[in-house]
């Protein structure tokens, strides 16, 4: 039996190909490259394989095409988000480059496979020899994302889902320094996430039982046929907390606190931000393609998850210690929110809903926020460690008046305050979930946004209002990649908030769905 | 038209003002201080030039300029204002100047910079004249948020010991009632949406009708956050703690002007866009005025810091002027509008007075002082204009605005206008009680320690001592010339001197600097006082523009049918 080949459009695949490309000449290097030329090789290719994917998006912008045997949607939606994705990520590697604040030279562990405490560790520990298998494995992870968010068949979309999981996983567990719980962390969200997997996998074959098609456009026309009905709604539940595993929405969130603390803070902002734009990009396409017309199925479903998200990244967060896993709450929170906007379908005869660039403009700014906000938990430092406990910034206004301003702009943008990105997406998605009614939900949102500001503030009052500890942290002088990253998301959340016109004129070419 | 550049330029020059300011050089704090000063005077010129070109029988908004925004919204950046917004950025351009030069010695705790102090007042002069000269609901609400940021940091950096508990308050009550707001905004644009293109242009929604439902939701949340900020009643809880601790040139804005977005923002926008509803919920609003009237002029009466009984002076002052805008005749609005500018002239002036003799004793406690009168003649004299103007003595300026309220509210809201005047008699009772008792009486207190030791509190003087050392070195700590002063007195023992020189080593009379700050805002008391007649003339129009939108027509007020 003959086997014909799909139909391709390279074009279209260009920005994939790019970053996975880059990836494994990554691992090549990794193989046969000489030890001390490593580091700057693999950071530039890294960087070649994300700048270049955000190139190609941009040069694909319009494109609205299914391909690969219909199995990836290249739409405007996908194309906006792989470019979110190669953006955020490019911006990922340059902190994960960052070589001048950490005494040891990186922020990564020397040798992973060295147990945690045990002599050789010790050893270890001070060498400034820099290993760098994160850079292929991000990019793999990335390369995945990318692939999640064109996904046009529950098959790719798994395949993809594993792709940008793994490497996660492992990256996850590399810090250098607080090894045991690094590692813990990477074993949490191996497990946890295999297990949101397992849901998915599940939810993927009830769906193909009861449509007989795993790709979106037949389970779509399949759906409302009124055979299978049960097993479709089950099927998606399952598939749908797959998902919202991924996007750390509540009650799917229990990893993500203990997984952003754990991971090297540059691995953390990779994830909060690269993460949460794809597993979204995928929730959309899901519902708005596949289940559009079943919109009576996942409403009530992403309608009570929203509310609890809210409310628990919320309220949990008020009751943190620690930055880091405030910032990990918050994003919960975050989550939340973006789902009002998820909540702003169009509706089968409008195509022009505001629900998908509300929501798209809400993860590209919260992205760079949240992106820069962890950058900025890499400069304040005691001992050997980074400084994230609460009390250990106590005044720090008065230490380094410029990280604290650049911190206090992040917080404020998380809040939602104007004239910041964060306030141009609450608007967006807030006005999305109203226009289509769902205006309690709304006022929800906007109680617990009071709420998280008071996390927010507090941070703020401690680095300007509180005096400083006598042997309070550091703040190390970054170098270059870093501050090009401080610089950037900065000027971005300001923009994005003064002069948000053009990018969510952009967002709002971007979204409409094809498959 | 240049005209229509002015309300921009006096947007634009305090922003960049702001950022020049923050952008110096730490050590060169003078400077900073010469370039507010220098950047509010000439938005001072510039609200002055906006006046001259405004013509009261004009279009109802002028000095107009308006490019889109983000049109993904449908909003725009609109700016122009009516007779209403006008004074207001008069009053602030006159206001931000005095305080510039009000907080010229002022020091911060711990060893942060002015210049960041003056960065951030600048900003919030560049806030505040934009959430007065807005004419697009979603600008409005931007400049209204983001208004809370500089005041946040003024009143957290540079305020007095609980000041993190003071902003933190005030920042949440106010961003909770703006995120009602918010929601109230978002419906907003979606009815104009739903009836035909989105929009949030304030003239366009003006004319929309609304359904009753629609209206009564929308309005609740505009009127939470309005009265949140204005503070009404049972929502007033934040101001005494954040007007306490906010240092004397954050609180006289704080009361003087930001406050006043709350009236202001039920005149502008729940009024004309909402008038069904605002006469349904106008017998809820006149309880909570006149409640705040009465109870909190009785809480400033048994207030022992002074500057939390201005505030709370304030939030009964506040209580008079929603009277006064939903009385809904024209004279009872127009006296409120009249009443927003009076208050923030008289408030203001009484806040710095009470800052100055704050600065000089250390101390905000009524207690610490008395008999100040004999040794600062100037200062108990400017102390008593603030007071009388406070109290609304005929002569003054409040009195104008209070009996317009008054006798504009009488006709349609006989009731509540009755309970209302029992404040008058209140204030004169908190005003007078503060004033005999610091001013007046033996001198005592922080500024006279050392009195002669063999009165009958010999006990409370002699554990006075310590605690009078430590407000001398707070006293220093807020810089002020006097204070270095006091410590030296202090240290020379001045057990040997005559009484009488004692305390004139001890407490000093205004100085020129401190003159000059309360100079023009005294002029004003006065001359207000007895001629009002160019500012109603410019508020009268837009407040008749007002009352129609809200169904009463010129033939039904008052003046029409008597």
């Amino acid at each position: 039996m003959p086997i014909e080949a799909p139909d391709l459009s390279l074009a279209a695949l260009a920005p994939l190909l790019f970053v996975f490309g880059a990836a494994c000449v990554g691992v090549l290097v990794e193989a046969f490259g000489p030890r001390e030329s490593r580091h700057p090789v693999q950071v530039a290719v890294a960087l070649v394989g994300t700048l270049g994917g955000l190139v190609t998006t941009l040069l694909l912008a319009g494109t609205a095409e299914v391909t690969a045997g219909g199995a990836l949607a290249v739409d405007g939606p996908a194309v906006f988000l792989q470019a979110t994705i190669a953006g955020l990520a490019a911006l990922s590697v340059l902190l994960f480059a960052e070589r001048n604040l950490d005494p040891a030279r990186s922020a990564f562990v020397v040798s992973a496979a060295v147990p945690a405490g045990s002599a050789r560790d010790r050893e270890l520990l001070t060498v400034q020899r820099v290993q760098t298998e994160v850079y292929p494995l991000a990019l793999f992870a990335v390369g995945g994302m990318m692939l999640f968010v064109a996904a046009n068949d529950l098959l790719v979309m798994f395949v993809a889902l594993e792709v940008l999981s793994l490497p996660l996983y492992l990256i996850s567990g590399l810090a250098r320094r607080r090894r045991l719980l690094s590692q813990e962390a990477a074993v949490k969200y191996f497990l946890l996430g295999a297990f949101a997997s397992a849901f998915f996998l599940y939810g993927l074959a009830l769906v193909y039982g009861a449509t007989g098609s795993v790709r979106l456009s037949d389970v779509r026309s399949a759906a409302g046929g009124g055979d299978g009905e049960v097993l479709l709604v089950l099927g998606l539940a399952l598939l749908v907390v797959g998902l919202l595993f991924k996007a750390s929405v509540a009650p799917f969130h229990t990893w993500t606190p203990d997984v952003y603390q754990g991971a090297p803070t540059p691995v953390t902002a990779f994830m909060a931000a690269c993460t949460k734009v794809a597993a979204f990009g995928a929730i959309l396409r899901l519902l708005y393609v596949a289940f559009g017309p079943e919109e009576w199925t996942w409403r009530p479903l992403v309608y009570g998850v929203a509310i609890v998200s809210m409310v628990v990244g919320a309220v949990l967060g008020l009751t943190q210690t620690d930055l880091k896993r405030m910032l990990a709450y918050s994003s919960v929170a975050h989550a939340g929110f973006l789902l009002t906007g998820v909540l702003g379908y169009p509706g089968t005869g409008d195509p022009a809903g505001s629900g998908v660039p509300a929501t798209m403009f809400y993860l590209l700014a919260y992205g760079l926020t949240t992106l820069g906000a962890f950058a900025v938990l890499t400069l304040v430092r005691s001992g050997d460690g980074e400084a994230t406990h609460l009390s250990q910034w106590a005044g720090l206004a008065q230490r380094s008046p410029l990280t604290a301003a650049v911190m206090g702009l992040f917080l404020l943008a998380l809040a939602g305050i104007p004239l910041t990105s964060g306030f141009t997406g609450k608007f967006a998605v807030f006005r999305a979930a109203i226009e289509d009614g769902a205006w309690p939900l709304v006022l929800v949102a906007l109680l617990t946004s009071a709420v998280a500001a008071f996390f927010y503030l507090r941070v703020i009052v401690l680095m300007y209002f509180s005096e400083p500890a006598a042997d309070g942290p550091t703040v190390g002088v970054p170098g270059l990649p870093t501050t090009i990253v401080l610089a950037v998301t900065a000027a971005a959340t300001l923009v994005l908030g003064i002069v948000p016109g053009s990018v969510l004129g952009l967002a709002d070419q971007a979204a409409i769905f094809v498959g | 038209m240049s005209d229509s550049l002015l309300l921009l330029a006096m947007l634009a020059v305090p922003a960049v003002g702001a950022a020049v300011v923050a952008a110096l050089p730490g050590d060169r704090e003078a400077t900073a201080k010469q370039a507010t000063l220098g950047v509010s005077l000439v938005v001072l010129v510039l609200a002055v030039l906006a006046t001259l070109a405004f013509d009261p029988d004009g279009e109802r908004f002028q000095l107009t300029s308006s490019v889109p925004w983000i049109p993904g919204f449908g909003v725009d950046f609109a700016l122009g204002v009516d007779g209403i917004a006008l004074v207001m950025l008069l009053l602030v351009g006159v206001l931000v100047p005095v305080v510039v030069l009000a907080s010229w010695r002022d020091t911060s705790p711990g060893r942060r910079s002015m210049r960041t102090f003056f960065a951030w007042l600048l900003l919030l002069e560049a806030c505040m004249v934009g959430v007065f000269a807005a004419t697009d609901v979603f600008l409005f609400y931007v400049f209204f948020e983001a208004m809370l940021v500089p005041m946040y940091f003024i009143v957290g950096s540079f305020g007095g010991p609980r000041r993190q508990y003071a902003a933190v308050k005030f920042f949440l009550y106010s961003l909770l009632g703006g995120l009602v707001m918010l929601a109230a905004v978002i419906g907003l644009y979606v009815v104009s949406e739903a009836a035909g293109e989105g929009t949030f242009s304030f003239t366009a929604l003006n004319d929309l009708e609304i359904d009753p439902t629609a209206q009564r939701l929308l309005f609740l949340g505009f009127f939470v956050a309005f009265a949140i900020k204005a503070p009404l009643v049972p929502l007033h809880t934040w101001l005494p703690d954040a007007g306490a601790e906010a240092p004397i040139g954050g609180a006289v804005l704080l009361v003087g002007v930001l406050d006043k977005v709350g009236t202001f923002g039920f005149l502008r926008y729940c009024l004309p866009l909402f008038p069904d509803a605002s006469r349904e919920f106008a017998p809820l609003v006149l309880v909570l005025a006149v409640a705040g009237v009465l109870y909190a002029a009785l809480l400033a009466m048994g207030q022992s810091d002074m500057k939390r009984l201005v505030s709370y002076t304030s939030i009964a002052h506040f209580g008079f002027i929603a009277l006064g805008v939903f009385a809904f005749t024209t004279e009872a609005a127009t006296g409120a509008v009249l009443y927003m500018v009076n208050h923030g002239i008289a408030t203001g002036l009484l806040f710095l007075v009470v800052g100055m003799l704050i600065a000089r004793g250390g101390s905000r406690l009524v207690g610490d002082y008395g008999g100040v009168a004999a040794h600062a003649p100037k200062l108990a004299g400017v102390f008593l204009v603030a007071g009388l103007a406070s109290l609304a003595l005929p002569g003054t300026n409040s009195f104008v605005s209070e009996f317009l309220v008054l006798i504009g509210s009488f006709p349609t809201r006989p009731v509540f206008t009755v309970l209302a005047t029992v404040g008058i008699v209140l204030a004169a009772l908190y005003v007078l009680l503060l004033y005999q008792r610091t001013m007046h009486g033996p001198p005592r207190g922080v500024l006279f320690p050392a009195d002669d030791g063999g009165t009958a509190d010999g006990g409370t003087t002699g554990a006075g001592h310590p605690a009078g050392g430590a407000t001398a070195a707070t006293a220093m700590a807020t810089g002020t010339a006097t204070g270095t002063a006091m410590a030296t007195g202090t240290a020379t023992g001045t057990a040997t001197l005559p009484r009488a020189a004692r305390a004139a080593t001890r407490v000093h009379d205004l100085s020129r600097r401190e003159v000059a700050v309360v100079a023009p805002l005294v002029a004003l008391v006065l001359l207000l006082g007895v001629h009002p007649q160019p500012l109603i003339r410019l508020i009268e129009p837009a407040v008749v523009a007002t009352m129609s939108d809200v169904g009463v027509g010129t033939t039904d007020s008052p003046e029409g049918t008597d």
